[in-house]
């Protein structure tokens, strides 16, 4: 049995929590949360072991692992303390803001402890079955990418909490538009440079709404960021992948991975010229408790797998989600600094309006 | 119940197979109108019940009938609750306890008020519950309730989180207040029928995907065939085509020969899509002398 902590209960701990209690091989032996009163209401109904304080959480219940769902702001202090124990860590994405994520992931590897962030989409099959075509060259050489998330999250201005603060971790950019860059990451490395990177607020006072950015990758291959968070015309998030290459285009999202394939593309097994579709149904594996698709369960029951397996050459590695980080504050240093006017300045910022909205 | 149900994922933009799909029957089911003619043809059909979320757009669906109850007098509503987009992104906005209070009634009744008040104050969530049962319930005023949903992502993540006690809570509720037998949806039948049993729901009805090719049936397809062998429970098919990835003749021949099974739910919006279901339930499940949209 994997012993286990949750720490953090907001909407992704306390999904976390349900998906690892039902696991076979995993008992959690406590939860720990800033309030109180939820760790009541659980501790009466389920007589879970509850912590309001980390630190004594750690001292005196033993335990294998812990999973990190707090603030993205202060996971960086919770998953080196974690590792100080020897303790193998599932952290929340954004892994850490603060930029001391090549530290945390070198921590975890001298410790040789699993060390994994919540990239759920890397677990989705139609996302997965994208990799393998990339990398078996369907579509020859890659030159284009657009990579997008839509979905209604800040749909009118809100009062204030972390996640309306974007040094809290908070906003479109480290909420929404992590998913899509780090799968650009998966499938191409990190880029180079990143330009034309707009951080606009639509509703949110304190932090950003809409997210657009063009990344360069060293061979001459680009990629395209838009993401939107205040889209309501999404019923939830919505991510899409379209790559265009020599000999074919791929567009995928969560349900379909549909490839076009030109004449004289190198077919991979089951392929024709032309369209091919591969449905969620074909290519998901299933997993043994599902509660908000299948990529969240299958996620965690690998963290588990390489643990007991003792492996630290994980998917989702600490490594990987920094390359994230990284991009992400090249966005916003680029955003910072604004397009280059005909004359070579730098455009100045646009004054904050003082915005009136119809609704709300 | 009925052999066969109407599902509403078809009107609200839900399809697990196509995004693009999704979009165009949200865009075709905006007049609610639109949702009414496919009711109406499912109901010439013989299919007079409806298993629907809490979706505030359901609220018009219920005006029509009520509005002409020579018409509907027999139709009835299976509504599942609670519609959880709403209530997961207030969560995201205000914290857990934030969203209850956001959909607690608010016309200030004095029994919402000690309900709610009494039940945060004691960290009992069998107010809370029970309050947020009947704000979700109002929009069915005067029509026939008699199953009521917990929705799959509530009651799996209740499994979960293994807080069995509030299935008791909400089958208590449902039972006393409205006069109706608690349904369970749920992704994992075979650990939910655990669970289940250990509060005490006897003989619970209980929806879950059952399907030839296994999809989304967690716990594996050999425990959800042994379930239906050998558990006592009343258990409704929902995804019996595995949206679409199955052959409708093919699945509904594999799913009429699954034992005890009482109901299956289906989405289709088209007069042909209807009557074809309703025609291949009849050919591979007959019941002597009845069609298939006529009471088991």
């Amino acid at each position: 049995m994997v012993k286990l902590a949750v720490v953090g209960l907001g909407k992704m701990g306390l999904s976390h929590h349900a998906i690892i209690n039902a696991h076979p091989r995993v008992s959690v032996d406590a939860v720990c949360d800033g309030t109180g009163y939820l760790l009541d209401v659980l501790n009466k109904y389920t007589g879970v072991r509850t912590f309001t304080d980390y630190e004594t959480m750690l001292r005196e219940v033993p335990l294998d692992a812990v999973l990190i769902a707090t603030p993205s702001s202060i996971h960086a202090d919770m998953v080196r303390m974690a590792l100080g124990k020897g303790l193998h860590v599932f952290c929340e994405k954004p892994f850490d803001i603060t930029g001391g994520g090549e530290d945390l992931a070198a921590l975890a590897r001298e410790k040789g402890l699993v060390n994994q962030v919540g990239y759920h989409y890397r677990f989705v099959g139609a996302f997965q079955e994208v990799k393998r075509l990339l990398d078996a060259g369907a579509i020859g050489e890659v030159s284009h990418v657009l990579a997008e998330a839509y979905g209604p999250v800040v749909l009118k201005p809100m009062g204030s909490s972390w996640r309306t603060l974007r040094a809290e971790g908070g906003g479109c950019l480290y909420d929404y538009a992590a998913h899509p860059i780090n799968l650009l990451n998966w499938y191409f490395g990190s880029p180079e440079a990143v330009g034309g990177t707009v951080l606009n607020s639509i509703f949110s006072r304190e932090t950003d709404d809409e997210v657009f950015s063009t990344l360069f990758f060293g061979d001459g291959k680009s990629a395209q960021v838009s993401v939107n968070w205040s889209d309501e015309s999404y019923r939830k998030m919505s991510t899409k992948i379209t790559i265009w290459g020599t000999a074919g285009r791929i567009y995928a999202d969560r349900q379909e991975c549909q490839i076009y394939l030109r004449d004289g593309a190198k077919l991979p097994p089951g392929c024709q010229t032309g369209w091919n579709v591969r449905y969620t149904t074909e290519l998901t594996e299933p997993v043994w408790f599902y509660m908000r698709g299948e990529e969240y369960s299958a996620q965690l029951d690998y963290f588990v797998r390489c643990i007991e397996d003792k492996r630290t050459d994980n998917v989702n590695s600490f490594e990987n989600a920094t390359v994230t980080d990284k991009v992400m504050a090249m966005m916003v240093e680029d955003a910072a600094r604004g397009p280059v006017l005909p004359s070579g300045e730098r455009l100045a910022p646009a004054p904050k309006r003082r915005k009136r909205f119809l609704f709300g | 119940m009925q052999r066969l149900l109407l599902g509403d994922n078809q009107f609200f933009g839900v399809n697990h197979m196509s995004e693009e799909k999704a979009r165009a029957q949200a865009m075709r089911f905006q007049d609610i109108h639109a949702v009414i003619n496919v009711l109406d043809t499912a109901y010439d059909e013989g299919i007079k019940t409806f298993m629907c979320t809490t979706h505030d757009r359901i609220g018009q669906v219920c005006d029509h009938m009520r509005a002409d109850p020579a018409r509907y007098k027999d139709y009835e509503f299976f509504p599942c609750m609670p519609y959880a987009h709403k209530y997961a992104n207030a969560m995201t906005d205000y914290g857990m306890l934030g969203a209850v209070k956001r959909f607690l009634p608010e016309e200030g009744l004095l029994d919402a008020v000690i309900r709610g008040g009494m039940s945060l104050a004691k960290k009992d969530v069998e107010g809370i519950v029970t309050l947020l049962v009947d704000a979700e319930m109002k929009m069915f005023h005067d029509l026939n309730t008699p199953v009521i949903f917990l929705q799959n992502v509530v009651v799996d993540l209740l499994l979960g989180l293994k807080f069995k006690e509030a299935f008791r809570i909400f089958a208590n509720h449902v039972r006393a207040r409205y006069n109706a037998e608690p349904g369970f949806i749920t992704m994992n039948l075979p650990m939910l029928l655990g669970a289940l049993d250990d509060v005490g729901i006897e003989n619970p009805i209980v929806c879950s995907n059952i399907n030839k090719i296994g999809f989304r049936m967690c716990g594996g397809f050999e425990a959800y065939e042994q379930a239906l062998k050998e558990r006592k429970f009343r258990a409704i098919a929902m995804s019996v085509y595995a949206s679409g990835a199955i052959p409708p003749q093919e699945a509904i021949e594999w799913v009429c020969r699954q034992p005890n099974i009482e109901s299956i739910v289906f989405g289709a919006s088209s007069r042909g899509n209807i009557r074809n279901t309703r025609e291949l339930v009849d050919r591979y499940w007959p019941v002597a002398g009845k069609p298939a949209a006529v009471t088991a």
